[in-house]
């Protein structure tokens, strides 16, 4: 245990260590424009599998946190000029609120009510943006980047870098929460609420904590688009098609531990990027859809678990041998 | 600015508007409502019925004829989801709530990026003699096309309810709802039931389908919208009833036809959705709940 722990903690240190170094390297700058956006998936992967992977819930409006996060942070640029850092921590801050508030639902709502009301909140936030003049409406807005930092030459490969924090950081709470007794109190909860409530599991408290940490996490990582792109809109921002990748990143990857939606959410966000520049975008929909319903139907496990059942084929034969 | 006429052309056009949300939600009335599939692909299904009226219509179809074609297809299709769906995640148990869900949900994204990538995104309609004309009544103009949806809507809803409730295979199809084992424990195959059940959900879904593409223009990203309509209304209904099914759309329509003339088109989405979150925080079973 504890030197899986080691081995982690030397891991994750070694990733941001490699993201600022190629950031300040020659690189071209296509692959921090295509790094970011793989990067912000693991973010939003493991965010979401924190409620649904360990939990069971299925959120399926990410959009809606990842659109507070991005918005949170247009207002505070607009009408304090707020460092990057602030837009961050309001951006989490306000969503963490509101996955709060989701999971007072979660009261009275499971399954597929639970669901479809994440939805609902999606959409509402939504029109609330459309109809707020101050953020530009539908139309979105247009936000002038400030002068990038030493020693990053452009503010892409900044927000890389801070994207990469961001990914360890997501990854490292989640990692804490699964190996804790929060974990186990959420496993409970996915396996039978009745039965975890019964046997004293606070199950309320830890709902609400794992909608509030999730939430929180997605809004970091909208939190960074409007920098990123140096325009909003509420479309793109509250769009489901963030809901489906983060949903299915995990279930492709694997929901039961925390290198599933890593795993997820490289690979697919990876290919995705592959197939937007060589094909189109709408493609790359529609594998995220297919891979989707791939590995739900044939490998429900996912990723992880296949390579898991290898190992335990491979296992017996290695120590007869 | 306000004045009671308005109003009452608000509640007209909500009135027809409703009776055609009906429709739009009845077969998933049944397939969520009666047959606990969490089938939140059926908006997408909708847009498939739409785009089928389409490429029939072009050759020369009336939209109505082309949608009651369909019907054997979807049913048909419905049957293979349905088939699918038991096999992959019912048979398994435990876990399937949420692998069932991911699954449709991703049913639903590969049939909008199929329609994106055969019809691109722009909207698409259908002609006919009754689309573009309205009838008037002293100042009120109702459009024709709105007609036929409420006519249709109706129609849909009575046969429904009554094969649901005087046919055999309907009373089955009651009883699988109401109590599977006991069904089982007659002798009777429930998946077979279910199976046929989910057919006919979809069936009605072609002929809605048509029905989406007479009252306006579609694109394939509609879906999206009518998750909030679709879902408001089986779920304020109250789950698998038919009669609540029209009453919820009723009720939707009219209040989003109030929003719309009141507070303006941008706000519309909204109404569907806020009234969703409204039943699930208030009364989760809805007014008809069984």
């Amino acid at each position: 245990m504890t030197r899986s722990a080691t081995g982690f903690w030397i891991g994750a240190v070694a990733v941001v260590v490699l993201a600022a170094l190629v950031a300040v390297s020659g690189a071209n700058e296509y692959f921090f424009f295509a790094g970011f956006v793989v990067l912000q998936f693991v973010v939003l992967a493991t965010a979401w599998n924190i409620l649904g992977g360990y939990a069971g819930y299925v959120n399926f409006g990410t959009g809606a946190f990842f659109g507070v996060g991005a918005y949170t942070a247009v207002v505070l640029f607009k009408a304090l000029s707020a460092p990057l850092w602030a837009q961050i921590l309001a951006g989490a801050g306000v969503s963490g609120l509101l996955g709060f508030g989701i999971g007072l639902l979660t009261l009275r709502l499971r399954g597929i009510f639970f669901s479809i009301a994440t939805v609902a909140v999606a959409i509402i936030l939504e029109t609330l943006v459309i109809n707020w003049r101050y953020v530009g409406g539908a139309t979105g807005i247009q936000l002038l980047r400030p002068p990038v930092m030493w020693p990053f030459e452009t503010y892409t490969r900044m927000l890389f870098v801070v994207v990469a924090l961001l990914a360890v950081l997501a990854v490292s709470i989640a990692r804490y929460i699964e190996t804790s007794w929060l974990g186990r109190g959420l496993r409970a909860i996915r396996d039978s609420e009745e039965a975890a409530e019964c046997t004293g599991v606070p199950t309320l408290k830890l709902k609400l904590f794992a909608c509030t940490v999730s939430g929180a996490m997605m809004g970091t990582a909208g939190a960074l688009l409007p920098m990123y792109q140096s325009f909003v809109e509420p479309a793109s921002s509250f769009s489901l098609n963030y809901s489906v990748a983060a949903l299915a990143m995990p279930m492709i990857g694997g929901t039961s531990h925390w290198l599933g939606p890593v795993v997820g959410a490289i690979l697919l966000g990876t290919i995705q990027q592959v197939v937007t520049v060589t094909i189109s975008s709408e493609l790359n929909v529609l594998v995220v859809g297919v891979l989707l319903v791939l590995f739900v139907v044939a490998a429900p496990e996912g990723i992880v678990g296949l390579a898991r059942k290898l190992a335990r084929v491979r296992a017996p034969t290695a120590g007869a041998a | 600015m306000f004045s009671f006429e308005l109003l009452l052309d608000a509640v007209v056009l909500g009135v027809l508007v409703g009776c055609f949300y009906a429709a739009m939600s009845i077969g998933l009335s049944v397939a969520f409502g009666l047959l606990d599939v969490p089938h939140i692909a059926h908006p997408a299904f909708l847009v498939l019925g739409a785009y089928g009226t389409h490429l029939l219509s072009r050759q020369g179809w009336d939209p109505l004829i082309a949608g009651i074609v369909l019907m054997p297809v979807f049913f048909l299709i419905g049957i293979g989801v349905y088939r699918f769906y038991y096999e992959a995640f019912e048979r398994r148990g435990s876990e399937a709530g949420v692998r069932g869900l991911a699954f449709f949900f991703g049913v639903a994204f590969i049939i909008e990026v199929a329609l994106i990538l055969a019809f691109g995104v722009d909207q698409r309609m259908v002609e006919a003699t009754y689309i573009g004309k309205s009838l008037a009544i002293g100042d009120m103009r109702v459009p024709f096309r709105m007609l036929v949806a409420f006519g249709m809507a109706l129609a849909l809803t009575a046969g429904l309810t009554l094969y649901l409730s005087k046919s055999f295979t309907g009373r089955a199809i009651k009883a699988v709802a109401q109590d599977e084992p006991a069904l089982r424990l007659m002798g009777a195959n429930p998946v077979r039931i279910k199976q046929w059940a989910f057919g006919i959900a979809t069936a009605v879904t072609a002929i809605a389908g048509a029905l989406l593409i007479i009252v306006g223009p579609v694109e394939p990203g509609l879906d999206r919208v009518y998750i909030g309509r679709t879902f408001c209304v089986v779920v304020l209904a109250g789950l698998g009833s038919m009669t609540g099914t029209l009453v919820a759309g009723l009720i939707l329509g009219i209040s989003e036809s109030i929003v719309l003339t009141l507070a303006g088109a941008s706000w519309a989405p909204a109404v569907s959705f806020g009234l969703l979150l409204l039943v699930l925080g208030i009364r989760p079973q809805g007014l008809f709940g069984r």
